[in-house]
């Protein structure tokens, strides 16, 4: 059984290695015999709606699958991660990091024929991103003014400085535009807009049919030329993931984003050459799945106690047997492919040692009582996904193992945020850390002390460590990058040594398309981003 | 006007009735822990605490329990039933929309399993023993046993991925417009597999109770004094037996409307159909009250709806019941 899985490991990995050198010498050559052809319908899966489908005021996946096609934001990343202008031309920094200064895209259009300018964006900046946006309210929360010299300039003045990487990779999440005109009056969470989005972007909202799908049309006024290729897209809302898999074995899906089918239709599909089933395309919706401690329980307080879980869970073995190909070791809150910020996996580690979690936990004085039992722990694992699930049985499992007998409380998705971030009645809970492809857009938040009670996804653990806290503080404002870079590097090793969250698998969201599609997956953010490249083959 | 009279004093019994349930159910989401806000959270993927008190505020849910519930019973007087925040507009037009659907599933497969069952129990009580009787009740045995959701994807696996003969989900086709007769046939033949899949495990359990009846009313006297009058068999069956046989059908039909109602999810969620089961579903996942308040109230108008007709059909198969009524 371990054999045939290790070959089959070895194999793949060695396609992918060849695949990669392929990809390098000639990145074209698979279709280089093919011009792009003009036309055809492609159809998405669209596994959970949202309450509204405006980006510029609320930052999820199940947004920008929809909008990012629809409204542009101002920079998005080409396929190395870097910084790429959409709306802004360019930009620059003064050296205090305190101004920030867009040139804008002219000649661009709204749907509804307006043209877009300055205006959009000091609007947008300071009325949404500010104000409404998730995460957007604390990337902005120094922003003072967005000033408009003229209609293709916006002035960015911050309080503190801002340093210019981190704003350049926040914006392609948290940079989407939204229309003045179609805003400035009334209140903006109940604007109509919001479910009928307009934008600048290549394709223009035509309806949505609640629970049945979402349709937009081919904007023949695009800015760039010759784009977009497709006629229009169709987004079919399927809330039964087998029942996804069926209808794209049926023809009828061409794309489930977001790892949205099951890991065994995944495993199944990425054997059928109708399909391609791979990560690339994702890299930047990185996430790690985490152990969070709940330092108010005094046996969980001592830090020899959360060594010994950790040494206690054999994560490669869970990895190899239950996730497969599609995750990997994690070394901390920064994963591997944010290749800015990744210090390298030479920070304070668990490995597996059962004897070592047994002996950590005699020192720390909790011995084995009758039975064999030391104490017991609630743990809380999140409902997002197959794998939080299978991995909260294995900590388990693993943890009965060194004498801590583990109760599982599952909830739904609002009674486990309010459980473990509000009213804090867990000891363990776990679920996913989303990396977005900067540490200070929603990491540090994890571990940084101070977060309002009910913030979830924040440091709600009862910890707090001033070192951490300064290294944070200083990060978030350094200007010069290297500098941000060694700080980084400096707080995993903190954070891994203090182990207030375990973040022990990196994960990132398996795309299933058709292998008809061509110019797919080919930038970090692929499925949230405009498409305007994409097209069909016959 | 007897027939109003029923109606009325129908509807006056049900409404206290009603307004129980309405409450329950609103103390019942109480307990569960988040409200909606945690649950947009949830899906938004994170906001900062400010966003969330401004949302509170925004549903009106920074209001003690008793006032939101005075408030919402105080709007149902009336007629109101108040917004959705999930859907951002009045619930009554959430709920008509989603409407259409469930209740075409729910005629489909009620009458689906009614007339097949029916047949089929009638069937099997004629050669009972026989192999027409152990085949159908094998096969209903099996139905019965198996989970609805799986039937349903196997139906989508052999009749739209392998066959192709059938859409695998959805209530229409995005892609064309249609209008007229073809807009009909587009949305029943999306309903083919959906109906039968609802459908199956209902026709298990009618086939069994025409089954058992159909036996009972055999062996009373008067089918024995109809044979001996020298009627043939198929009119003692479908005059005679048949009519009081059925009582217990029509029975089981008010009683399974609302198992219907609620085993309709499965099947919206598996054939992506926008009915009200997942509507129901959706707004307890993001503690939508408002929304699940306004189906709870519909489903409980639907089932009182249907149990009003079944009395009617009880009083035109056995008149005796009028009498009394």
């Amino acid at each position: 059984m371990d054999l045939t899985r290790l070959e089959i490991n070895r194999r793949t990995a060695l396609l992918t290695s060849a695949a990669i050198a392929a990809n390098v010498i000639n990145p074209m050559r698979a279709f280089a015999q093919e011009t792009p052809r003009k036309g055809g319908v492609f159809t998405v899966h669209y596994a959970a709606e949202q309450r509204q489908l405006n980006p510029s005021i609320q930052a999820s996946t199940g947004v920008y699958i929809i909008s990012g096609k629809i409204q542009e934001n101002l920079v998005d990343l080409d396929a190395n991660g870097q910084p790429v202008g959409v709306l802004a031309e360019s930009w620059e920094a003064t050296p205090d990091g305190k101004t920030v200064t867009f040139k804008l895209r002219q000649g661009v259009t709204w749907h509804d024929g307006k043209p877009f300018t300055s205006a959009d964006v000091e609007f947008t900046a300071m009325n949404m991103w500010k104000k409404i946006l998730n995460y957007g309210s604390t990337l902005q929360l120094f922003l003072t003014a967005v000033e408009t010299p003229d209609a293709h300039t916006a002035v960015f003045k911050y309080e503190r400085p801002m340093p210019l990487n981190l704003l350049l990779r926040a914006l392609p999440d948290l940079g989407y535009v939204s229309a003045k005109h179609l805003y400035e009056s009334g209140d903006i969470r109940q604007n109509p807009t919001n479910l009928a989005p307009v934008g600048t972007g290549p394709f223009k909202f035509v309806k949505y049919e609640r629970g049945q799908y979402i349709i937009a049309d081919r904007n023949e006024n695009y800015w760039r030329p010759n784009a977009p290729y497709l006629d229009r897209i169709v987004w079919k809302v399927i809330t039964d993931r087998a029942a996804a898999a069926a209808q794209m074995e049926a023809g009828e899906l061409h794309y489930a984003p977001f790892s949205s089918l099951t890991l065994s239709d995944l495993a199944r599909l990425g054997k059928d050459k109708r399909f391609i089933v791979s990560t690339k395309g994702n890299e930047g919706n990185a996430r790690t799945n985490t152990l969070e401690f709940n330092f108010r329980r005094k046996e969980l307080s001592d830090i020899k106690v959360r060594r010994a879980i950790a040494h206690a869970i054999n994560v490669p073995f869970f990895i190899d047997n239950f996730l497969g190909d599609f995750a990997k070791l994690g070394t901390g809150p920064i994963p591997s492919t944010s290749t800015d910020f990744y210090p390298g996996p030479d920070t304070p580690q668990y490995p597996y040692d059962k004897a070592k979690a047994a002996a950590l936990l005699d020192e720390a004085g909790f011995k084995a009582g009758r039975g064999g039992t030391r104490f017991s722990l609630k743990l809380l694992p999140a409902p997002w996904g197959e794998d939080i699930s299978l991995w909260s049985t294995f900590i388990q499992q693993s943890l009965g193992e060194v004498g801590i007998p583990v109760e599982i409380v599952r909830n739904d998705g609002g009674g486990f945020l309010k459980q473990v971030y509000d009213e804090h009645a867990f000891d363990l809970a776990t679920g996913w850390h989303q990396y977005r492809n900067d540490p200070a857009v929603s990491t540090t938040v994890w571990y940084r002390s101070g977060q309002p009670k009910g913030a979830p996804w924040t440091n709600q653990w009862g910890w707090e460590d001033k070192n951490v806290d300064k290294t944070i503080d200083d990060a978030a404002t350094e200007v010069d990058p290297a500098k941000r870079k060694a700080l980084y590097a400096q707080f995993v090793k903190e954070v891994n040594t203090e182990l207030p969250v375990w973040m022990p698998i990196e994960q990132i969201f398996v795309t299933t398309i058709t292998a008809k599609a061509r110019n797919h997956s080919n930038t970090p953010r692929w499925g949230s981003t405009s498409w305007h490249d994409l097209w069909l083959s016959a | 006007m007897r027939i109003l009279t029923l109606a009325g004093r129908r509807l006056a019994a049900s409404i206290p009735t009603l307004i129980l349930i309405l409450i329950g159910v609103f103390l019942l989401l109480q307990f569960a822990p988040g409200d909606t806000v945690d649950a947009m959270m949830a899906q938004m993927g994170g906001g900062d605490a400010a966003t969330a008190r401004e949302l509170r505020k925004f549903y009106g849910l920074d209001l003690s329990i008793p006032a939101q519930l005075g408030n919402y019973l105080w709007r149902l007087v009336r007629l109101d039933l108040g917004f959705s925040s999930i859907y951002g507009k009045p619930v009554a037009s959430v709920i008509l929309e989603r409407l259409p659907p469930t209740i075409l599933l729910m005629t489909a497969s009620l009458s689906f399993a009614f007339f097949f069952g029916l047949v089929f129990g009638v069937i099997a009580a004629r050669g009972v023993n026989r192999w027409p009787d152990t085949l159908i009740s094998t096969l209903g045995l099996i139905f019965y046993a198996t989970p609805s959701f799986w039937f349903g994807l196997m139906a989508i696996v052999v009749f739209s991925v392998y066959l192709q003969w059938l859409p695998p989900g959805g209530f229409e086709d995005i892609g064309a417009v249609r209008t007229g007769i073809w807009r009909v046939l587009d949305i029943a033949s999306h309903l083919v597999l959906p109906t039968l899949t609802l459908g199956l495990i209902f026709l298990a359990i009618y086939l069994r109770i025409m089954r058992a009846s159909m036996l009972e009313v055999l062996n009373l006297d008067y089918v024995r004094t109809a044979r001996a009058k020298g009627l043939d068999e198929t009119r003692v069956v479908t005059r005679h037996v048949l009519r009081n046989a059925l009582l217990p059908m029509v029975t089981l039909i008010g009683l399974q409307a609302g198992t219907m109602l609620g085993g309709s999810v499965v099947v919206e969620s598996v054939f992506s159909l926008p009915g009200l089961g997942r509507l129901a579903y959706e707004s307890v996942v993001q503690r939508d009250l408002n929304t699940l308040l306004g189906i709870v109230f519909v489903s409980a108008l639907l089932v009182i709806t249907v149990n009003f007709v079944v009395d009617l059909i009880y009083a035109r198969l056995d008149p005796r019941i009028t009498a009394e009524g």
